[in-house]
């Protein structure tokens, strides 16, 4: 249900979108879908190289490891082991967020599970395979991943701070 | 600057996207980043065969191949959106909203756009990029993706409230605000000392 909402605003978006361009006229429409459309043709290749590559690199990466390390131990330590787990999180948010929950219930720290889902998001290795270095220059996405680097302990200095969640 | 239908045949590398009127997008053949995906992938294809065989194997292919074909529309449609606002949007004013000196303006502009941009990865980083093309800087795009993944409301509704429950949801977020714009002006930060001379190689 979900996935046919997020269809119908994506291709709404395109529709909309085309006909500013159809209205700036008939070239401007036929550049840019072709355009797009070398885009597609150019990107396919390495989305399945992304998707097919990352169902195998998360096939050996068992999720009792990233459980492990995101243990009821806390402090600082946990906080790095959480950033950690959080980058090698195999699968798509569901695997994630389950993860994140199950050590939330196995005792981990909020402050910890908050560091793990930050730098899960800023992180995850399948979303930078599968989308990010497909699309974007190679050269955005490290800098990008490089200076996102101390966020996820800000997070959870910031959740320290506070006291919460 | 601004009139851009003339098409570089031979789509120019994305490194000259300063000097190009009409930058190249990411048409690049396969780059070292794919080249060490593809080695890492062949390392994991052979622990999978070693450990289950090759039914391991075909197993993985075939649910890959599934998601895949059904990802692909919505890859052409992320396409066709970044494509549709690079020949839109006028360059000048995404550089003036979105360039080096966009000050915390540019930044903030990032953020909100990463917050409430629709759809998925296949929309934010097709639009990411075009809007790279178009004038924007990498600490503007910084904060848009960050934003995008930190508060972006579409995964948070439909997978992290459900699973990690109301409280926990709300206080990641509110804890997450600032983040994009300080990722985006630390970027911004360490750019310009890193590309001190002018364009990067």
């Amino acid at each position: 249900m979900s996935a046919l909402i997020v269809d119908i605003i994506l291709w709404g978006s395109v529709a909309v979108l085309g006909f500013i361009a159809w209205q700036r006229g008939r070239t401007v429409l036929v550049t840019s879908v072709r355009e797009g459309t070398m885009d597609f043709i150019n990107i396919v290749p390495r989305i399945a190289l992304g998707v097919i590559g990352a169902g195998y690199i998360a096939a050996v990466i068992p999720s009792e490891v990233i459980t492990g390390w995101l243990g009821p131990d806390s402090g600082w330590l946990g906080v790095l082991m959480a950033a950690i787990a959080g980058a090698a999180t195999p699968g798509g948010p569901v695997i994630g967020f389950s993860l994140g929950a199950v050590a939330m219930k196995a005792g981990a720290g909020p402050p910890q599970v908050v560091a793990y889902v930050v730098a899960w998001a800023l992180f995850a290795f399948q979303r930078l395979i599968l989308w990010e270095i497909p699309f974007m220059p190679a050269r955005f996405v490290w800098f990008r991943a490089a200076v996102s680097l101390p966020f996820p302990f800000v997070a959870a200095a910031i959740a320290m701070a506070i006291g919460r969640p | 600057m601004a009139e851009l239908p003339l098409k570089d045949p031979a789509t120019a590398d994305a490194d000259a996207a300063d000097t190009e009127p009409r930058p190249g997008r990411i048409r690049k053949p396969i780059g070292w980043s794919m080249i060490v995906i593809a080695v890492l992938v062949a390392v994991s294809v052979v622990l999978v065969w070693r450990r289950d065989g090759v039914d391991g194997v075909t197993e993985i292919l075939t649910t890959d191949l599934e998601l895949f074909g059904g990802i692909l529309p919505r890859v052409l449609a992320g396409c066709l959106l970044g494509a549709f606002i690079a020949e839109i949007l006028p360059h000048e004013k995404v550089s003036r909203a979105l360039g080096p000196s966009s000050g915390l303006k540019g930044l903030l502009i990032g953020t909100a756009f990463g917050a409430i941009l629709p759809g998925g990865p296949f929309t934010v980083y097709p639009v990411a990029a075009a809007l790279l093309t178009v004038g924007a800087d990498f600490g503007a795009i910084i904060a848009m993706v960050v934003s995008w993944t930190l508060i972006g409301y579409g995964r948070a509704i439909v997978w992290e409230l459900p699973i990690m429950g109301t409280d926990f949801t709300l206080w990641r977020i509110v804890i997450s605000l600032p983040l994009p714009v300080l990722a985006g002006a630390l970027g911004r930060f360490v750019y310009v000392r890193i590309y001190r001379h002018g364009a990067p190689p």
